[in-house]
């Protein structure tokens, strides 16, 4: 048979072949939905780091379509969230600790447009959306697990600011160490930086020179002093251990999927987004989790904790929450 | 308040008030040698970021650790060869070109970083300057862990002293660079360049405060943070003042702020009941008050922040 295309059939196939991939989009029912994420930040900053990289695993199982910006300073922050809005994203992410009333604002003025705002204030309107950080119940999990580590019985934390997020995880620490450790002593240094890791050295290094021998890092740079004088440390957020191997033996792990998941139900459900969504930071969403190495916690701690994790899980027990500055 | 006096008596302390100083007294060093020449530098806080990053860069690329260090001071130089051309023949605002040349360069060096490095949620590393550990001298009691057991971007800042204070007083480059910043006419009339020896001078001394910038990411930490110089190149400029333009003074207010820096940094953790915010303030505060009280006798460069051109009286 001899085959004879004309111009006309090329041109029918051509076309065919290129409006393939929206006939296969459209087949496959469920859009993702448009995320753009404005983190005033850089990305590696570690609070964000969790975020953003949650985000893009939710772009890559398909969930969400994911766009961002870094370093919005707060003067630039609102015109950044007008432009994604006009762009038509669909959940606008972002952190309004430093512009609460411009935000509320711009969600004010884009109705149909949900937000979801790291924030010191409450949800507001139908849209706008707030969430708070929630690692603590791992800290005090971490807590339990260091209380019976320390020769000196005196424990250390290095935080940034004494924010309410950094003070209660910072405490929720102190609580679980001294549910194994009644006597346990604590220090405590705040910076006054998000990004001094040198600095946040400084201070470790001063509380181990005040017989600190676990220290909780909330701030990157305190593991780096525990290292080099040769004591415990414990993460915060995010997985230290393999930067620090022998030093970190535990981390209070953020997992944030578990509110990109609830917010974008909510949206393609049509549900208001005006709320708060702290709750899946919580360890019985899965919003976080203790990463440990067995081999290094005493083994007689571990079950302990293992029921607390339990009772923590299942909603039997919460873990308080003492906003209070450390001292 | 025994608890207070106790701490001064750590070894420990004086060991992190050298570690806090190393950053501070190359920048005050680099800043002090282009205000010398007649030239403010606020260009510093930028120029130290762009160090900082390009020296860590340069380390993780495969360089070793002393030529990060080389790599920052081009970098640096390039920043202070930008300040120089717009300020000294173009005449422009040494202030709105300074702080121009600071967003500048914090920007760049972001970009690059953005560009060069993949970043998960942790910034990755490389192997840092470590204690050096003098054999013998770091076993002397009390002196050994705080003079002998630092890195050796610490001994390179201290030798940066000396020889900048021999270079300015006892050479007759750093004569030429002290009278183009106090009569650049009288230079010009020497059958000297003011121009040449200004743009020189800032060069230098950007290359300097990059170094500086530089110890943050390769000595203090392994890692770069865009923004982790915080503020450190302001104080520099404040230093300046402080050490009335004179090398060794800059290298004893360098101390001291550190000094103040690393005590709080101690007396939040031993004191209670005290909110953390004025320990964390006081070694501004002390600085402001320490410059008020000096600042009054210090000898500015008659010519400083006065554009030179020639042929104008």
């Amino acid at each position: 048979m001899k085959l004879t295309t004309t111009r006309r059939q090329l041109m029918v196939g051509a076309a065919a072949t290129l409006a393939l991939p929206a006939y296969v989009r459209r087949v496959n029912a469920q859009p993702a939905t448009r995320v753009a994420g404005v983190h005033m930040s850089p990305v590696e900053n570690a609070w964000n780091s969790r975020i953003h990289i949650a985000m893009q695993e939710a772009a890559d199982a398909g969930l969400i379509e994911y766009e961002f910006s870094e370093g919005v300073a707060p003067t630039d922050y609102p015109r950044a969230m007008r432009e994604y809005a006009e762009g038509g994203a669909q959940i606008i992410w972002g952190e309004s600790y430093a512009v609460e009333r411009e935000a509320r604002e711009v969600a004010g003025d884009y109705p149909d447009t949900a937000f979801l705002m790291g924030s010191s204030g409450g949800p507001e309107g139908d849209n706008f959306g707030v969430f708070g950080t929630r690692n603590h119940e791992a800290a005090y999990l971490a807590g339990m697990l260091a209380g019976q580590m320390s020769e000196s019985n005196v424990f250390g934390s290095v935080g940034g600011y004494p924010i309410p997020e950094v003070n209660l995880l910072i405490n929720a620490f102190r609580m679980g160490v001294t549910e194994v450790n009644p006597e346990a002593t604590f220090v405590n240094g705040f910076i006054g930086a998000w990004f001094d890791p040198a600095r946040a050295q400084e201070a470790a290094i001063a509380q181990i020179d005040a017989g600190a021998d676990v220290l909780f890092g909330e701030r990157i740079g305190t593991a780096d002093a525990a290292q080099a004088r040769g004591v415990k440390a414990i993460g915060s957020l995010i997985d230290y251990t393999p930067r620090y191997p022998g030093t970190v033996f535990a981390n209070a792990i953020w997992n944030y999927g578990p509110t990109i998941e609830a917010i974008v139900a909510d949206v393609q459900a049509g549900n208001p987004t005006g709320r708060n969504y702290t709750e899946y930071s919580f360890m019985a969403y899965g919003g976080n989790e203790l990463i440990y190495v067995a081999d290094e916690v005493p083994a007689g701690a571990i079950p302990a904790m293992e029921a607390k994790q339990a009772a923590i899980q299942s909603g039997e027990w919460d873990v308080p929450i003492d906003e209070s500055e450390p001292s | 308040m025994s608890d207070a006096i106790d701490l001064l008596l750590n070894t420990s302390l004086w060991a992190s008030v050298l570690r806090i100083a190393t950053p501070l007294i190359f920048g005050v060093l680099g800043a002090l040698l282009c205000e010398r020449s007649g030239v403010l530098n606020l260009g510093i806080e930028g120029i130290m970021t762009m160090g900082a990053m390009s020296g860590w860069l340069a380390v993780y690329m495969g360089a070793p650790l002393l030529v990060g260090l080389m790599i920052a001071a081009l970098c640096g130089a390039a920043m202070g060869l930008l300040h120089a051309m717009l300020t000294v023949p173009l005449g422009l605002s040494q202030h709105v070109s300074g702080l121009g040349i600071t967003l500048f360069a914090s920007a760049l060096a972001y970009y690059l970083y953005r560009l060069l490095v993949e970043v998960g949620d942790l910034p990755p590393t490389i192997e840092a300057f470590q204690p050096l550990n003098v054999p013998g001298l770091s076993d002397i009691p009390i002196l050994g862990p705080i003079l002998f057991s630092q890195a050796l971007p610490t001994y390179l800042a201290l030798f940066a002293v000396a020889a900048m204070a021999y270079v300015l007083a006892r050479t007759p480059l750093g004569l030429a660079i002290r009278m183009t910043g106090e009569n650049p006419h009288a230079v010009e009339a020497q059958g000297l360049n003011p121009i040449r020896i200004r743009i020189g001078a800032v060069v230098a001394g950007s290359a300097l405060m990059a170094v500086g910038g530089a110890f943050l990411t390769t000595t203090a930490f392994n890692s770069f943070f865009p923004g982790m110089v915080q503020g450190r190149g302001w104080i520099c400029i404040a230093l300046v003042v402080f050490a009335s333009w004179r090398p060794g003074k800059a290298l004893i207010g360098a101390v001291l702020f550190s000094f103040f820096d690393a005590y709080q940094l101690r007396l939040q953790t031993a004191i209670e009941g005290v909110p953390y915010q004025l320990f964390l303030m006081a070694p501004y505060v002390l600085s402001i008050v320490a410059l008020v009280l000096v600042a009054r006798r210090a000898e500015v460069p008659a010519a400083l922040m006065a554009p030179y051109r020639r042929g104008e009286r």
